[in-house]
């Protein structure tokens, strides 16, 4: 009996900045490219993080890189975005981040300074998230093969017992709820940039969502159904891969959905829906309609939860897809991100 | 938020919704043309079809100047820019945009220097700080956008910045409304007219629409609550058997549009006696060009362009579409060839173009779905 070989579906001459986008172009590279040749099949539904069994005992795994620009920025910068990154991506797959191993490619002519602000501020992420970075390995490139430096974060994790967190578990009925307001992180950086005459007065979210995670699970347990984290591609992209992967419908609601005034306005200007926008502090979890209620009083009384919301549920319709209704009965079908509006942000 | 949240105020929004429904005739249907994208983007995104009678019919309309291009302006601007030292900004908008070799993005990808800005004078500002670079402005829009060129131009002719210059794709509204109403397929009751463009040329030259083509029309602005009521002003015309230009944009357009920026268009342009539109054809008098006196400044008369015209793939629809003839999904490519991923036309590329909006907010509401992924069919499983 021969295999047959795996089919290649990505057909996109070259690579372009959508490819990274986390949208549908990346899916389009991940589905058609990287799966069938490195998976050898259409994947399971993609989560955050693989979880791996070793001799009986489970484990999760996952690595993000980092190449944002500017390198630091209200709020933040790449070294704490590169620990909590690949924290949040372990604690939304419902584990909890055991250590971390660091890749770092800088460009010859980088100050030293900058980059010992950067190390000092992984320590500092990691510290807080309680994680130990266990190993690492630096590359540097010739000055112009790369800007400033990149980080790569690998992660190890250990599951958060009671937790079992699939798109297989979501049922209709369930409840949507996300941990606060949308849009800080991405807005942010492009406003840091400078390339708009445009202020206001906004910190990247980027920070360690475990003892939300956390706090989750030892309120619900099992009610939990399903976690993600929606960075690149924003809460619109997150929700349009689940609505895919479990094939039910996201119904939101526009009025419920946090948003600060900054990013609103922000947006309006610059013709951006917030739903695209990336976040670096927050999830996404559908629990069981019966346990909302608790779930988010468990969010509201951890610090840095309180503005978290319940925006929305899960329902036979629209199939595959995610509709928002407005107060006065409007609704439009919300998609994944087209393109790259604001690349280079994570 | 100031100016946007009381328009969007849910019971100003519901009872709006149900003075239209008492004042449409339910005997009569009633095809209203919404003439800019900014509407057809507002109309899609926030949901305002779900809240109208099924006998009111929005028609989207030419305004969204990305769609009206045809794809030879862009390969000419495009061959320009891939001369050495040439820097090609645009707005957003135009960066997907297909030419024949792929669109502004795709040509980023391979090497080009290539640049969002938000405003021409960013443009200007990246000529003072890239000596050695010329750049070059792809400027596209209606009255909207061509007082900021206009502008931009002045300053770098004031600061003598000689590596700029305008690739001029402006073009002028009412020429285009004409080319609509004198289409023998297309049948109009009423027009929603352009918000942002009347803050510039003002009301008075709708006039012609009412008193010779015996049409109303309410110049309307962009939040949900704007738009019904221009509808619930346009069914009281209808009703009162009236045809006037109304301005229910008052907050932003003055009758007499903006002198000002009329007069720095004055100074910068002139009419071109024609330009061609995407799906509309060549329109006589309906573009504008960069006058002798800053052709220092204009990138067709220091480049030499080729001029290329490139007709638009046979199975594509953008001119029916365009026109108001058949409606997004109705194009046969529509959702299949033509996504805003993979978009034939520019219609699909635009958020202000009328199938990316369909596309986005709306099909999937009622269309049984193909795919959550819709790829091309040349990519099919």
């Amino acid at each position: 009996m021969t295999t047959a070989a795996p089919k290649i579906r990505f057909r996109d001459p070259q690579v372009e900045m959508a490819h990274g986008a986390g949208g549908k172009a990346s899916r389009r590279l991940i589905d058609g490219l990287f799966a069938p040749i490195l998976f050898g099949s259409a994947p399971a539904p993609l989560g955050d993080a693989a979880h791996i069994n070793i001799n009986g005992t489970c484990v999760a795994m996952t690595t993000d890189s980092f190449v944002v620009r500017p390198l630091r920025f209200p709020g933040g910068s790449i070294g704490e975005l590169a620990v909590n990154g690949t924290v949040n991506d372990l604690a939304v797959s419902g584990a909890r981040a055991q250590a971390l191993v660091v890749s770092y490619v800088l460009e010859a002519g980088l100050p030293t300074e900058i980059l010992e602000a950067e190390v000092r501020s992984m320590a500092a992420a990691a510290a807080t998230a309680g994680v130990v970075i266990a190993g690492g390995d630096t590359k540097v490139v010739e000055h112009g093969k790369a800007d400033q430096m990149y980080i790569t974060t690998s992660g190890i994790g250990r599951l958060i017992p009671g937790l079992s967190i699939s798109p297989a578990a979501v049922r209709r009925g369930d409840k949507i709820l996300l941990s606060g307001p949308i849009g800080d992180h991405g807005i942010t950086i492009l406003l840091a940039r400078g390339e708009l005459d445009l202020e206001a007065d906004l910190r990247s979210d980027t920070r360690s969502v475990l003892p939300l995670v956390e706090a989750l699970a030892d309120a619900v347990g099992a009610g939990v159904h399903w976690m993600r984290d929606p960075t690149r591609g924003g809460v619109a992209t997150s929700l349009n891969e689940l609505a895919h992967d479990c094939g039910l419908g996201i119904m939101l609601s526009e009025d419920r959905i946090p948003i600060r005034d900054e990013v609103r306005g922000a947006c309006e200007l610059l013709g951006l829906d917030p739903l695209h926008i990336a976040n670096e502090g927050q999830f996404l979890a559908v629990v069981a309609a019966e346990q909302a209620e608790a779930a988010l009083d468990a969010l509201r009384e951890t610090p840095g939860g309180e503005e978290a919301a319940l925006i929305g549920e899960v329902g036979e319709q629209p199939a595959g897809a995610v509709l928002v209704t407005t107060l006065y009965g409007g609704s439009r079908i919300v998609d994944m991100l087209v393109g790259d509006p604001l690349p280079r942000i994570c | 938020m100031r100016f946007v949240d009381e328009f969007r105020e849910p019971e100003l929004i519901t009872r709006t919704a149900d003075e239209i429904r008492r004042l449409a005739d339910p005997m009569r249907h009633y095809r209203f043309m919404e003439v800019c994208g900014g509407h057809t983007h507002s109309i899609y995104r926030f949901g305002l079809k779900d809240l109208l009678p099924s006998n009111i019919e929005l028609v989207h309309g030419p305004g969204c100047p990305v769609c009206v291009l045809p794809m030879g302006r862009i390969d000419d601007g495009l061959s320009i820019a891939e001369q050495p030292n040439v820097m090609f900004t645009a707005f957003g908008d135009m960066m997907r945009v297909p030419g024949t070799h792929g669109s502004p993005l795709e040509y980023k990808a391979r090497g080009m220097d290539v640049r969002i800005i938000y405003s021409p004078s960013d443009a200007l500002k990246l000529a003072r700080n890239n000596p050695e670079k010329h750049v070059m402005f792809f400027a596209i829009g209606f009255e909207t956008t061509a007082p900021s060129t206009a502008l931009t131009l002045m300053r770098a002719r004031a600061e003598g910045v000689r590596n700029f210059s305008v690739f001029c794709n402006h073009v002028t509204i009412i020429p285009a409304i004409r080319a609509i109403l004198d289409s023998p397929d297309m049948r109009i009751d009423a027009f929603i007219g352009p918000g942002h463009v009347s803050t510039v040329i003002g009301c008075r030259p709708y006039a012609w629409i009412a008193s010779h083509e015996d049409k109303p029309i309410v110049i309307a602005g962009f939040e949900p609550l704007d738009i019904l009521q221009s509808i619930v002003m346009l069914l009281r015309q209808l009703n009162a058997n009236e045809r006037r230009v109304e301005n229910q944009y008052k907050r932003a357009v003055p009758w007499e549009g903006n002198r000002a920026a009329l007069k720095a268009m004055a100074e910068v342009f002139e009419l071109r006696p024609y330009f061609e539109w995407r799906g509309l054809g060549f329109i006589s008098q309906s573009a504008l060009r960069i006058r002798e006196s800053y052709g220092e400044w204009d990138t067709e008369r220091r480049f030499s362009v080729p001029g290329v015209r490139v007709t638009d793939p046979k199975a594509a629809q953008c001119g029916e579409v365009l026109k108001g003839v058949l409606k997004p999904a109705q194009c046969k490519l529509f959702g299949k060839e033509c996504t805003p991923e993979h978009p034939v036309g520019a219609l699909m590329v635009s958020s202000e173009g009328s199938c990316a909006a369909y596309y986005n907010y709306e099909h999937r509401k009622t269309a049984a779905l193909t795919s959550v992924f819709p790829l091309p069919a040349s990519l099919g499983a």
